[in-house]
């Protein structure tokens, strides 16, 4: 059964006032944390003491707080969305911490994804990788062939599917050590190439998603395996081998 | 004024054909001269920005996520229907939009649904086409699964996450378009206001929420898909963003704002824990499928439960109430959402609601039964014909995890509860929003040029919407009715030319909304936004919410106004405007929140009867069912803005006529 | 495209990162095959292997494949490592990487750079003396009628008297006739009698045995990690990788296992 209680914590938080000035961890003190809230009611309940004291409060992403929408994005006490997995920062929950605990509470740090305030980070990057070939060149007619025209094997389709629950919240880059963007790329191509109707263009797809992902400033895979441990969503290190396998088979026919 | 509804003349199964027939085109080599700005990137709003792109159009686009992929439809999870009639069960368009009227309690519009319903076979032929992954059987073709207030299976889904997958899809057709250059993605801007020029909608103002920018950006139309406004009740299963501010800016510009009132309440959510609550989280529809929901039958034991000296596992069977079952044998726990939700907070009001929260509000959603059901079948698959208890309490859990693992592991991230072992807790919480800003049958509000879509308008669900329609509509909004209509109106536009942000309209528009905000940076409040914004959850959650009567609403009237007051007091927003400021956007929105949470309350008690999500108490028959009057509100109340003063709101009606489907009783037991 | 792609990007450098990674495992085989001899066999079998590996064509080609893929899989990797660092200019105040990934994936680099400076150290103190200085050449003592001479082995198989002045040694190995200038036969550089004495030496003996050792435990976080990751840059991740992955383990600590136990055998069986 769920135990209630209080806790009080103490956070060092990356404070910033923008993109150009300089930051620094600052410290605060918060008590009578409920350990049923969530981090961010926390983070909540930080700011409205912060308020109260006629202070500015803490800027951070955050949308849905169910765990799909991939705005939130916290660095806590050295690992993406924090201390338990398969969970976004939003389903972090205060239990998993301690009366008295310290807490550290970063912005994703990548050249990819500067900093515009506080814990806020500029992830637009993430989109122009998908501007730049992940899609089908598809119009929106709806006059296309009737859906059940082309079978799709349900292993490809399964595979396909949990590639693209990817939420692209960047926890990939900001725990990777080299900021690689590799299991977000991997994952898209992977979603399109493994379904007949993205196959058609997969030897552009791959070989400009990876040129963009190149520019925007991510590192290389090292293959450490970070990514597919800290990705809420659990998308696999697969899907970085398949796109792999795609750009070296693009790259020797283009 | 007179609403004209614009519905096309002709048998139902034909108006839409005629009416695309003989729309207006605008040609490909003038379309370039054409601006148009969508507001909002969720299903309506990146399909629609997608489809005007690619015809050719001058595109901006909007949202206040830092990507377009993180609109709130990202988070519908059951999925969307349409009918295919794959699986050979008897549906059709036809039984589509039939559906679809009676779930909405006979008050959405015969000619929008069946539009609706003509269209969602494009739908899947469009996903699918998009690289969407829908679930697939063994033959690879797709899968569907039956929902809630139907008797076919026509939902096509993605897991459990169908409106991630869609708007993924109609996100990847959005950036095709802005990687060609042809639309314009304006991340992280909030539409402030709408700009109008001798009466048409010319442009909206925006703020850049990096910088605090105040931009103005023109355009020969305006197409509103910012979603619902279910957030007035602060507590709710949106998304923390989510606002009303780009609908209730038009509104206060001329559009009509229809059915207010009609809010739809899902039955299972995770209740609520604490007063440090943000949002609620809601577990899909499906589990319904397999969970019996009850609470006790004697009051002391829900009284324990709640002190915590017994446990749900220790209430025995025949002190157990499964009040779905008792009160509606032929459905069950299958009954639709408006109904299964009235049946809990009934019987949480009379005081057996099991949750130790303030208000005691929780049942349970038991899933003992299945285990041991699903567990016997499963030992009989396997040849054992005589399991022992333990064989199928383990099997009956497999099965259990295998359907809906996620959803139990998201439910024990959250209460730290095992549900396999204990029942989960459950409380309806508020959802979607039928009501919206009131369109023609071109989805075009009273301002010409405003176009609204998808969540944001109040067409095509009436009272209450049945699962898996929300997405079909989004969709269909943007892909395949607004591309059409627009350019309907755009074809009297091609010699407009450029229009100049230079004008004095844009100029005061800009003036109203640099007033707002630097009123709120100014104000010397003590209180923080979410103070207020909390209060008015809760006067909505009271007497605007599951239940209402006339005296609740009369005072949630007055109380509504009076916060409002105090808001503009007291409240205390920090920062600049030239900075990131998440305060100063709470601000803004929950300023608009106060003015429409007054008038949703207006609207309900003008609304003498119960249909769908709206349940007036004093409405209901002698075992506690709704009773709509379609001789007296058989309409569609759409409110006028006239001033600060929301009371002043006028109502208009349009009359809503049922000429293809008998109008009947909704009957579930 | 194809082409500055398949230089530049940093997925095709990861391609040669794995490629050269996984020819150098190849290599490391072949390496240990030859020295267990060291262990297993006599000093002319070594020696005679030794010739067989500075002489033979095939062999020449693949040392400078060998070569080249050193040099390549150093400058690529301390490319990427310059890459990777630049992708996050600003680091964690608070960082706890060990809850995701192996201390070896996290420190390819700098244990790739140990392995650089082993490698010099290890070719100044073997392969330079044997290509580049003048090398004892391998004798042995046949006892003649009571007397005991030493003789140098030739490649044919036959003796060569030491100190007689009627040979002479010229280009390190070849055995002249000094009467007549003539080339007859060539001896055995006796790499086997280096290494001994560089393990038994009484001064560094022990300080480079352990050097040796410690690198070999280098080699094997590096192999730990570098082989199972090389097939995952090539894009082969499928039901075979639980195997590969195994096979990786079991390579990355046999392989340095078995080099390591060559210079502890030799120094403490003086």
């Amino acid at each position: 059964m769920a135990s209630k209680k209080n806790i009080n914590i103490n956070l060092k938080v990356w404070r910033q006032k923008n993109a150009k000035a300089a930051g620094s961890m600052e410290s605060y003190k918060l008590d009578n944390v409920s350990t049923d809230s969530s981090f961010l009611e926390m983070m909540d309940q930080l700011n409205e003491q912060l308020v109260a004291e006629k202070k500015e409060p803490i800027a951070f992403d955050h949308d849905c707080r169910e765990g799909i929408c991939g705005m939130c994005s916290m660095y806590i006490n050295g690992r993406a969305h924090g201390p338990d997995t398969g969970i976004t920062t939003c389903q972090l929950h205060m239990r998993m911490f301690n009366d008295g605990d310290t807490i550290f509470v970063e912005p994703w740090r990548s050249k990819a994804f500067p900093v515009i305030k506080d814990l806020v980070v500029d992830r637009s990057a993430f989109d122009r990788i998908q501007q730049a070939g992940g899609f089908v060149s598809v119009n929106t007619s709806g006059n296309t062939i009737d859906a059940n025209t082309i079978p799709v094997p349900k292993a490809d389709a399964d595979k396909a599917f949990e590639a693209a629950a990817c939420i692209g919240c960047g926890a990939c880059v900001a725990t990777c050590k080299n900021g690689s963007a590799m299991l977000f790329v991997g994952a898209k191509v992977s979603q399109y190439a493994l379904l007949p109707q993205g196959k058609v263009e997969a030897t552009e797809r791959v070989l400009n998603m990876v040129r963009q992902m190149d520019e925007e400033g991510f590192g290389n895979c090292t293959n450490t395996g970070a990514c597919e441990i800290e990705c809420p969503k659990g998308i696999s290190l697969e899907n970085i081998a398949r796109m792999n396998r795609e750009y070296l088979k693009a790259s020797l026919i283009k | 004024m007179k609403l004209d509804s614009k519905i096309p003349e002709g048998h139902i199964s034909e108006k839409w054909t005629n009416h695309k027939n003989h729309l207006k085109l605008v040609a490909p080599n003038n379309r370039p001269k054409i601006d148009v700005i969508v507001v909002g990137t969720g299903l309506a709003g990146a399909s629609a920005a997608a489809s005007l792109g690619e015809m050719g159009y001058n595109v901006k686009a909007f949202c206040f996520q830092d990507s377009p992929r993180r609109a709130h439809s990202i988070a519908a999870q059951g999925g969307v229907n349409a009918a295919k009639n794959y699986q050979n069960d008897g549906d059709s368009v036809y039984r589509l939009f039939y559906d679809t009227i009676k779930g909405g309690d006979y008050r959405a519009r015969e000619a929008n649904v069946h539009r609706l319903a003509e269209v969602s076979g494009n739908i899947i032929d469009q996903c699918v086409a998009q690289g969407v992954p829908f679930a697939r059987e063994y033959g690879g073709l797709l899968d569907n699964r039956s929902f809630g207030g139907t008797q076919v299976q026509r939902t096509f889904y993605a897991a459990g996450q169908t409106g991630q997958q869609l708007l993924l899809g109609a996100y990847s057709a959005l950036s095709r378009q802005i990687g060609l250059g042809r639309v314009k993605m304006y991340n992280r801007h909030e539409m402030l206001d709408l700009v109008k020029v001798d009466g048409k909608a010319r442009g909206i103002i925006a703020r850049n929420l990096i910088t605090g920018e105040i931009e103005r950006h023109s355009a020969h139309a305006v197409i509103i898909a910012s979603g619902g406004y279910g957030n007035v009740y602060f507590l709710s299963t949106n998304a923390m963003g989510s606002n009303v501010t780009a609908a209730w800016k038009i509104h206060k510009q001329g559009a009509l704002f229809a059915n207010p009132c009609f809010v739809q309440i899902h039955p299972t959510c995770i209740p609520v824990h604490g007063t440090n609550q943000s949002k609620l989280t809601l577990m899909s529809e499906s589990l319904r499928n397999s969970g019996r929901i009850w609470v006790p039958k004697k009051k002391e034991d829900a009284e324990a439960i709640r002190a915590g000296k017994l446990k749900p596992t220790q209430i025995a069977e025949e002190d157990r109430d499964y009040f779905l079952e008792r009160r509606y044998p032929a459905f069950g726990n299958l009954v639709p959402r408006d109904v299964a939700s009235r049946a809990a907070k009934e019987r949480c009001d009379a005081g057996y609601g099991i949750e130790a929260n303030d208000t005691n509000e929780g049942v349970y959603l038991d899933f003992s039964t299945e285990i041991q059901n699903k567990g016997k079948q499963a030992a009989y698959a396997k040849g054992n014909h005589n399991p022992t208890p333990e064989e199928i309490t383990t099997l009956g859990k497999a099965w259990l995890e295998e359907k809906y693992g996620n959803l139990f592991t998201m439910y024990q991230k959250i209460t730290d509860e095992n549900p396999y072992e204990t029942p989960m807790k459950i409380y309806p919480a508020v959802h979607y929003t039928m009501g919206g800003v009131w369109v023609d049958y071109n989805l075009q509000s009273t301002i010409p040029g405003c176009f609204v879509a998808g969540e944001a308008n109040f067409s095509d669900h009436g009272a209450n919407r049945l699962g898996a329609s929300a997405l079909m509509q989004g969709l269909a909004d943007g892909y395949f009715v607004l591309p059409y209509t627009v350019s309907n109106y755009l074809a009297d536009e091609i010699r407009t030319g450029k229009i100049s942000t230079d004008s004095p309209e844009f100029a005061e528009a800009e003036k109203r909304v640099m007033d707002q905000i630097n009123f709120f940076l100014n104000n010397k409040g003590t209180k923080s936004v979410d103070y207020f914004h909390k209060k008015l959850g809760l006067i909505m959650w009271n007497k605007v919410g599951m239940g209402r009567n006339a005296q609740g609403l009369t005072e949630a009237i007055t109380e509504i106004a009076q916060l409002k007051e105090d808001f503009y007091k007291d409240v205390y927003v920090p920062g600049n405007n030239d900075e990131m400021n998440p305060e100063l956007e709470k601000a803004l929105r929950v300023a608009d929140f106060l003015e429409l949470g007054q008038l949703m309350a207006m609207d309900a008690l003008q609304r003498n009867e119960s249909c769908g999500g709206h349940f007036r108490e004093e409405y209901q028959d002698a075992e506690g069912e709704t009773l709509r009057d379609d001789e007296n509100f058989a309409f569609v109340g759409a409110w006028e803005y006239q001033g600060e003063d929301i009371n002043k709101e006028i109502m208009h009606k349009e009359e809503l006529k049922y000429e293809f489907i008998k109008i009947a009783a909704r009957n579930y037991k | 495209m194809a082409k500055s792609a398949l230089l530049k990007s940093s997925l095709a450098k990861k391609y040669w990162m794995a490629l050269t990674g996984l020819f150098l495992c190849l290599f490391l085989a072949g390496h240990l095959a030859g020295n267990l001899q060291l262990i297993f066999g006599d000093a002319l079998q070594f020696n005679k292997y030794a010739l067989f590996m500075t002489t033979n064509p095939a062999v020449k080609l693949l040392s400078y494949l060998t070569y080249i893929s050193i040099i390549f899989h150093a400058i690529d990797g301390i490319m990427l490592a310059i890459q990777n660092k630049k992708a996050r200019p600003v680091a964690y105040a608070m960082n706890n990487p060990s809850g995701n990934s192996s201390f070896a994936s996290r420190n390819m680099a700098v244990l790739g750079t140990v392995i650089l400076v082993f490698i010099a150290t290890h070719m100044v103190n073997f392969w330079a003396k044997m290509h580049f200085s003048q090398m004892p050449l391998q004798k042995t003592t046949i006892e003649f009628q009571g007397m005991k001479n030493d003789f140098y082995i030739t490649t044919d198989g036959g003796y060569v008297p030491v100190n007689d002045p009627a040979y002479v040694i010229k280009n390190k190995t070849e055995i002249y006739d000094a009467n007549v200038n003539l080339k007859i036969k060539d001896a055995y550089k006796d790499l086997h009698k280096i290494t001994f004495d560089f393990f038994r030496d009484a001064k560094w003996g022990l300080p480079f045995t352990i050097f040796y050792v410690l690198s070999m435990i280098v080699l094997a976080f590096h192999l730990l990690h570098g082989f199972q990751s090389a097939f995952q840059s090539l894009g082969i991740n499928n039901k075979f990788t639980p195997a590969i992955k195994l096979f990786g383990k079991l390579f990355a600590i046999i392989v340095p296992l078995l080099f390591a136990i060559i210079p502890l055998y030799i120094h403490f069986t003086k």
